[in-house]
């Protein structure tokens, strides 16, 4: 049988219309921030792509106040029908702009441009569409008649979605009648600034949205600022805990969506290819770099065998390269931190004795990646069992019985989502009810949508975002 | 009035179903609100917070995994059984708080009522909270709310029975299990109402009460890894316990300053923060 190559589909770099500099959004303008510049870098290429201006402790004084003032005079008193529909306006803007943000966010961010275009944005904008209609609909929520907001949001959010983070948190917070002030991720600040004028298109009212950008010493002045009602944080838990310690014994209000370490369990009876497919994207997603990833494959022992040859042979026709290539199923590590910290981390691995598989595809000369790893042979104490890699690498560890798959599987300290791999209906119930975590996928992974609550238990943090539930942490309730 | 000699009650802790004296052999004098003797009660230790956390523990695969039908039911019977201790609760209350016959009996009434009020909402708590959620594809997704798992209270200060049935009964009706500290200076009505949940068929180790003084026992229970959710109430200095349950990302209660109002009549929201949303999905299709 002749064997087809792929040619090369690159989706234009154009269409992300990349300025040389973009600028922090305060009060409704985009300003100079008093901070130091940073520059936006492709992962995938090494090069520079723009350069950011950040905010210095005045500019987060003069965004906080911005919030302030529009949650007081325009975006506090204004009935929720007249919320709403700013809020369709932004989601049919977003929807509208969605491929030069697609490729925007793949220039930043190094992921495919088949997820940014086909899962992100989308995404991004059915969150602006499901919360618009919550606006005017906040008595029927479950929290009592006329749920109050709680003021002004302080907002952080982490560099592996960073559009979709940011509509996961500011479509709640506005919805619910909040104000914000948001800071993007270090590494991708440019879609979320290209947000900002989204913003302005829809005519929202001056500082109801502030964006920020900059790093964490940002972050931190924006958690123990004053004039902030609330602090919505989605990033490590080594950051979250720090955070959750600034804000005890103030009033804010918190919620924190932290790391994980998700089992992954395959069952004997499992329909094998279709949990290839299942433990692929679970793990291969976005390059790993996902909190609710499927890094920890638990396997039933009397299928591990035939189920690791399957895995590498899928997994060896993954193709890694150029995000913006259409044919690219694993893109760029967002930066060389988190390149070195997957290094360290597969490392590791070894040296504990895991036995270590890298799928055999050509790994771009420049740029940031790592080539899609198993790790067989792991045992519960290694660290690439215990910690969250944040990247392409797979562990695989094996059970016997129902009872030692809950067992291993429950065995960490995070609880933000598993998988569950069985033809068998009453085996999937029972498994999904014991499982200790927030998000429990059967015969599928990595699905979203705004109207399914998500979140952890434990150190995945607090807190859901989506759904009637996800509102409550935007509610004074 | 007789010449018979009563028989005192020795005081002890409540931990897994027995009640041990503490591990310290500390006690401590309690007296009524007239400073005149009852009786001596058990000064728990760190080491009996952490016998109870891990009687906790081990009693939360029963007690969560019962039904929410059998939880009611055993919940309703402490109900039953406070019902008819009624007249030594308002003899102990109207002692810890100097209150009359008849406003003491009030206030057991009260707690009695609110235990009741706990009990009724095992089994509608994943209809209310609970949903199936509407996604944008071929997938069936559910949202069910499962209880955070062991819970420690610092019971209220002043209110030594309504205050304490108040924090107590809704981190049981989630299915939580939960390690108490009672009031310090009022803590023989906590001792009575563990004799009543270890005589209602609440399983050993979902309740647990200790003795002794929140500042002591506080921080153990704030730091403690097995601890999934703190509820402040009762402590002298929330703030610290907050910065320190934020190591093991504790869920810690927002709670008012100073002791709350517990004849108000309350909402779901303490019931609300002992548990997690759990979503579930699964692809439709033939």
């Amino acid at each position: 049988m002749p064997a087809f190559d792929y040619a090369p589909a690159p989706e234009s770099r154009d269409l992300a219309n990349l300025k040389p500099s973009y600028r922090p959004f305060i009060g409704g303008e985009f300003v100079d921030g008093g901070g130091e510049p940073l520059k936006s870098v492709n992962p995938a290429t090494e090069e520079v792509l723009a350069e950011v201006g950040t905010a210095d402790a005045n500019d987060l004084d003069a965004a906080v106040r911005a919030a302030r003032t529009a949650f007081e005079k325009t975006w506090g008193p204004m009935p929720g029908s007249e919320r709403a529909k700013y809020l369709f306006r932004i989601a049919r803007l977003v929807q509208e702009r969605s491929r030069e943000l697609a490729v925007l966010e793949t220039l930043d961010n190094g992921k495919p441009i088949t997820e940014s275009r086909d899962s992100d944005l989308p995404l991004v904008a059915a969150h602006f569409f499901y919360h618009a209609g919550w606006a005017d609909k906040l008595d029927y929520a479950g929290y009592g008649p006329g749920p109050k907001p709680l003021g002004v949001a302080g907002q952080i959010i982490p560099w592996n979605f960073p559009l979709l983070m940011l509509a996961w948190k500011i479509a709640p917070a506005l919805a619910t009648g909040n104000t914000v002030v948001l800071k993007p991720a270090e590494t991708t600040p440019l879609t979320a600034l290209v947000f900002a004028d989204i913003c302005r298109q829809a005519g929202l009212p001056a500082g109801v949205v502030n964006i920020v950008p900059g790093a964490g010493d940002l972050g931190a002045k924006l958690v123990s600022h004053p004039g902030v009602d609330k602090i919505a944080f989605t990033g490590s838990t080594e950051v979250g805990k720090l955070i959750q310690r600034e804000v005890a014994g103030t009033p804010k209000r918190l919620t924190l969506e932290l790391g994980g370490k998700a089992a992954n369990v395959v069952f004997d009876d499992a329909p094998l290819d279709q949990a290839v497919e299942g433990i692929v994207n679970g793990i291969f997603f976005n390059q790993g770099h996902v909190c609710c990833a499927g890094s920890r494959l638990l396997v039933q022992e009397s299928v591990a065998d035939e189920l690791l040859e399957k895995l590498r042979h899928r997994i060896s026709t993954l193709r890694l390269g150029d995000p913006l290539d259409k044919n690219t199923d694993v893109g760029a590590i967002n930066s060389r931190e988190q390149l070195d910290k997957i290094r360290e981390l597969a490392e590791s691995g070894e040296a504990e004795g895991a036995q270590r598989w890298t799928s055999p595809c050509p790994v771009p000369d420049r740029g940031f990646f790592f080539a899609p790893t198993v790790f067989s042979g792991v045992h519960q104490s290694m660290r690439i069992a215990r910690e969250e890699i944040f990247g392409p690498v797979l562990s695989v560890l094996t059970f016997r019985t129902p009872d030692e798959a809950v067992a291993k599987a429950n065995n960490t300290p995070y609880g933000l989502s598993a998988g569950i791999w069985s033809e068998k209906g009453s085996r999937i119930l029972w498994m999904a009810n014991r499982l200790r975590a927030g998000v429990v996928w059967a015969n599928t992974f990595n699905r979203f949508d705004p109207a399914a609550p998500f979140g952890g238990y434990q150190e995945s943090g607090f807190g859901r975002e989506g759904g009637r539930t996800g509102l409550e942490g935007y509610l004074d309730v | 009035m007789s010449d018979r000699v009563t028989v005192a009650k020795t005081y002890k802790l409540f931990i897994g179903g027995k009640f041990p004296r503490s591990e310290s052999g500390r006690v401590y004098p309690v007296t009524d609100a007239k400073g005149g003797f009852l009786a001596n009660a058990a000064h728990a230790s760190r080491k009996d917070v952490r016998d109870a956390v891990a009687a906790a523990r081990t009693a939360f695969a029963g007690w969560s995994g019962a039904t929410a039908y059998n939880r009611g039911q055993v919940l309703y019977r402490v109900a039953e059984v406070l019902e008819g201790r009624r007249d030594q609760f308002a003899a102990e209350v109207g002692a810890a708080e100097g209150l009359s016959e008849r406003k003491a009996g009030a206030v057991v009434d009260a707690a009695i009522d609110r235990w009741v009020w706990y009990a009724g909402w095992t089994d509608k708590l994943a209809s209310v909270l609970g949903a199936a959620n509407p996604v944008a594809g071929p997938y069936f997704s559910f949202t069910v709310p499962e209880p955070t798992g062991v819970v420690g209270i610092l019971a209220p200060q002043e209110s030594s029975l309504l205050g304490l049935v108040s924090v107590l009964a809704p981190a049981l009706a989630t299915g939580c299990t939960a390690v108490v500290v009672s009031s310090a200076e009022r803590p023989l009505p906590a001792i009575t109402l563990s004799e009543v949940l270890a005589t209602s068929d609440v399983p050993a180790g979902v309740a647990n009460v200790l003795t002794g003084r929140a500042a002591e026992l506080g921080p153990w229970l704030a730091s403690h890894a097995d601890v999934n959710a703190l509820d402040p109430t009762g402590a002298p200095d929330r703030a610290e316990l907050a910065r320190a349950a934020a190591d093991t990302v504790k869920r810690v209660l927002p709670v008012p300053t100073g002791e709350p109002d517990w004849t108000q009549r309350p909402d779901i929201a303490r019931l609300r923060r002992y548990l997690e949303a759990k979503t579930v999905w699964h692809p439709m299709g033939v």
